[in-house]
């Protein structure tokens, strides 16, 4: 292999990657596309068995782009993990009926976009092609960017009557491989269509494209005194739309509700090409992450921005005393609370470890489980009295072992990252298995706890989440992808959630990954009602094949 | 020995900071207000001095508004042993909050004095200065490293100057003021901010330590910078000879 070079660009890394980098807490942008390519093609032909021992080269083509210094790619070492897709890829075949691109297509997309936004060069397409995971990888030749909803239309329309696969592509920041190609299906990625359209300074309501990504949102809000109601660690380059489709939970669900409280209306485009307006008359319930039509824009109600923000950093001794914390929580600091996350002390080390600029803010001593609580006021002294009064009853009830209050809105950013960077420090550490689990709360360690048995010393089992929302993070980190692993998670994590009566997805969406899983969280009658759904609004079943629903009922 | 570390409330460092339509100044209603950072980074170096053994009491001043009592508080939270408020609502400057400083510096008689070398709400980086020049102390100013000396009664100071770091040898008592690459300070733990409830903040007016508080500079207007032009994409070398010629004349 090219060793020279590969050694060449892994000391570019190297020295990108030590230039300091500011990293307040928005600065995580995974939205540009790196430029990086795979030496050998060879490499991807694993056979399906153990992936131990399958490394990946970073060669380049041209100098590597400055957002190589984005901390999403491990660093170090400079060897990345990538998953050996052919242990996913081999169960799906591809289904015959989805026609192949040919040169008439790129001639149609060409004159209907413009060459600008027709894409086949093989450095858009690969980073448009995997998953910000690096766990799913789609062999698509073409990328389009609509810049307009007529454009999104048109493209569908076309794509409908050539019977072509369509996956709606955002930011492309899905944990489930839901926003990436299986196969060859034409990527229609919305993030030209970032314009906001409107904002009613009195009632809030804001009226943007699609393709917004949410900080860019979070930003304009700011100028006028309003919030998203939503929240989450890849805001720097999700996509609005992409929230919708997977009706996105995030930090703020506990206080805000979740986005279907807050979407008041939706334009979206049908598989056919029709366009549907329901933009502020009507709420649309879209479940199924990209799989009944693209949303092109969107009607969002945000609340106003309050300017006292308190958050407070809590080490716990065990579960117990998390949730009977976050009852206290509940009661004591009432309508202010807005956060209350939780980590254990497997996260915190991995955080420590893997994060850059992180500290621990409580150094004296390791503990087993810390707690974020947040509080968000219209009045910054009597909030943070609250705030105080509960922490100290607390830590005189033997509820918290220690705990700090955040005293600027600097150190309320660094406690922040320190659970926002989660699951990039999981990335950094190795190679991760990651489950979204919504539980009863007072079993979501006993699932932690069980896996930790099972596993042994064969891999590190990581617990966080939104205890508040019952929402469990449950993260398997070992040094490789190894199936013996996955044996050993799968399907016994799914069964026990169901048996628990818990989501096997409760905010990620269900994508590709659990697209076979369904059942172990909705009735038969529910998922062939979804069914039935997909096939009227996408008789051809041209958006996002493969995902979501199990095949068997996808093409009756 | 006693410290003394002056701390100022400003407008949180992360706020984004917008200007009256008056343009007598900022909008500080309902904006978060906090420790100035370089202050924070002061007080906790001075905390840092105290849990070495060099010194035995840490003392907070504020000068300001009764609000200032939150960011004393603070100060007490993160470790302080007693804060000292000197309220006086509108129109301080740095001469007159250093002739505060040395009527306390007379009453209290501190070892060391240490501020932060600058408010992030004025930037004027003086009021330090001037305090050592009233109180004729040597002073340490942009101090990126601090050395106590106890037996010899001096302090070796690495300051950041625009060259590069100068070290300079100083006779206590001293004025340092901090620069940003001092410490990182410390959060405030439950523990302690319980404790800080119980610890007392004396009340002075500047009529007590027989200061009198005005101002020979008079603010005419604030205004915002101009804002940044988008930059234009030049189609040939032509084009931007003729730009650079024509439009920005610099050529």
């Amino acid at each position: 292999m090219k060793m020279d070079r590969w050694r060449a660009s892994a000391r570019r890394i190297l020295k990108l990657s030590s230039r300091p980098n500011p990293a307040p807490r928005f600065t995580r942008d995974h939205s540009n596309p790196v430029r990086y390519g795979i030496v050998s093609s060879g490499l991807l032909h694993c056979s399906g068995g153990s992936c131990g021992g399958i490394r990946c080269y970073l060669g380049h083509k041209q100098s590597l782009s400055d957002h190589l210094q984005a901390r999403a790619f491990a660093l170090g070492a400079s060897l990345i993990q990538i998953r050996c897709f052919g242990s996913i890829a081999t169960k799906i075949q591809r289904n015959p009926k989805f026609a192949t691109i040919n040169s008439d297509d790129i001639r149609y997309f060409r004159d209907l976009l413009g060459e600008k936004n027709v894409k086949q060069d093989e450095d858009a397409l690969l980073a448009a092609n995997m998953d910000w995971m690096r766990k799913y990888k789609g062999s698509s030749k073409l990328l389009l960017l609509p810049r307009s909803t007529e454009e999104v239309s048109q493209i569908l329309k076309y794509c409908n009557s050539r019977c072509l696969g369509v996956v709606p592509q955002g930011g492309n920041t899905g944990l489930v491989g839901g926003s990436v190609p299986v196969f060859d299906e034409v990527i229609v990625n919305l993030g030209s269509m970032n314009k906001v359209i409107s904002f009613d300074e009195v009632s809030g309501i804001l009226v943007s494209e699609a393709g917004c990504i949410l900080e860019s949102l979070v930003n304009f809000l700011d100028n006028k005194g309003f919030i998203m109601p939503l929240d989450l660690g890849a805001k720097g380059s999700c996509q609005i739309g992409g929230n919708v489709s997977t009706n996105a939970g995030g930090l703020r669900l506990l206080r805000y509700g979740s986005l279907h409280a807050n979407v008041l209306g939706l334009e979206a485009v049908l598989a056919n090409g029709d366009v549907l307006d329901m933009l502020g008359t009507l709420r649309k319930d879209n479940t199924g992450e990209g799989s009944l039509g693209i949303v092109t824009k969107v009607s969002i109600l945000t609340p106003p921005k309050l300017s006292s923000v308190n958050v407070a950093f809590l080490a716990c001794t065990d579960y117990l005393s998390c949730q009977k914390l976050f009852l206290e929580a509940r009661r004591k600091l009432g309508e202010v609370l807005s956060a209350f996350e939780f980590l254990d002390e497997q996260a915190m080390d991995l955080a420590l470890n893997h994060l850059e600029g992180v500290r621990n803010p409580l150094p004296t001593a390791l503990h087993k489980f810390y707690v974020l609580i947040e509080t968000t006021g219209s009045d910054e002294q009597s909030d943070k009295e609250k705030l105080e009064a509960f922490l100290v009853h607390s830590l005189e009830g033997g509820l918290i072992s220690d705990g700090v209050v955040a005293q600027d809105i600097q150190q309320a950013s660094s406690v922040w990252n320190i659970r926002e960077g989660l699951p990039e420090a999981l990335m950094k550490a190795g190679a991760v298995y990651k489950y979204d689990l919504s539980i009863p709360v007072e079993k979501i360690y006993d699932i932690v706890e069980e896996m930790r048995n099972k596993l042994g010393h064969s891999a590190r089992v990581v617990a966080y989440g939104h205890l508040g929302d019952g929402n469990l993070h449950l993260n398997i980190s070992c040094p490789q992808y190894d199936d013996a692993v996955l044996a050993q998670i799968e399907p016994f994590v799914y069964e026990w959630t169901s048996k628990n009566r818990g989501s096997i997805s409760a905010e990620h969406g269900l994508g590709l990954m659990k697209a076979e899983k369904i059942f172990y969280s909705k009735s038969p009658a529910a998922v062939q009602l979804m069914a039935s759904v997909k096939n009227l609004l996408d008789p051809n079943h041209i958006l996002n094949p493969y995902k979501v629903l199990p095949q068997s009922l996808s093409f009756p | 020995m006693k410290i003394m570390v002056a701390v100022k409330r400003v407008v949180d460092y992360a706020v984004k900071i917008r200007v009256k339509p008056d343009k007598t100044g900022v909008e500080t209603q309902n904006v978060k207000m906090s420790m100035n950072p370089f202050c924070e980074i002061a007080l906790e170096e001075a905390l840092r001095i105290r849990e070495s053994g060099l010194a035995s009491e840490v003392v907070a001043v504020s000068v300001g508004p009764a609000q200032c009592v939150d960011t004393l508080r603070t100060g007490l939270a993160m470790g302080a042993d007693r804060g000292i408020h000197v309220e006086f609502k509108d129109g301080l400057n740095p001469l007159s909050v250093a002739k505060v400083l040395r009527a306390l510096v007379e009453a209290e008689k501190p070892g060391l004095l240490i501020l932060g070398k600058q408010a992030i709400d004025d930037d004027c980086n003086q009021t330090g200065q001037m305090l050592a020049g009233l109180l004729k102390w040597p002073q340490g100013t942009f101090a990126s490293k601090v050395t106590l000396d106890k037996e010899k009664r001096v302090a070796t100071v690495d300051r950041e100057v625009d060259g590069g770091i100068e070290t300079v040898l100083l006779d206590l008592p001293a004025v340092i003021t901090t620069d940003l690459r001092l410490n990182q300070p410390r959060y405030a733990t439950l523990p302690n901010i319980m404790k800080a409830k119980s610890k007392v903040i004396k009340k002075y007016t500047p009529e007590d330590l027989n200061v009198e508080i005005k101002s020979d500079l008079e603010v005419l207007q604030v205004t915002e910078p101009p804002k940044r032009k988008a930059g234009v994409v030049v189609s040939s070398v032509n084009e931007l000879i003729d730009k650079l010629k024509n439009e920005a004349r610099v050529i």
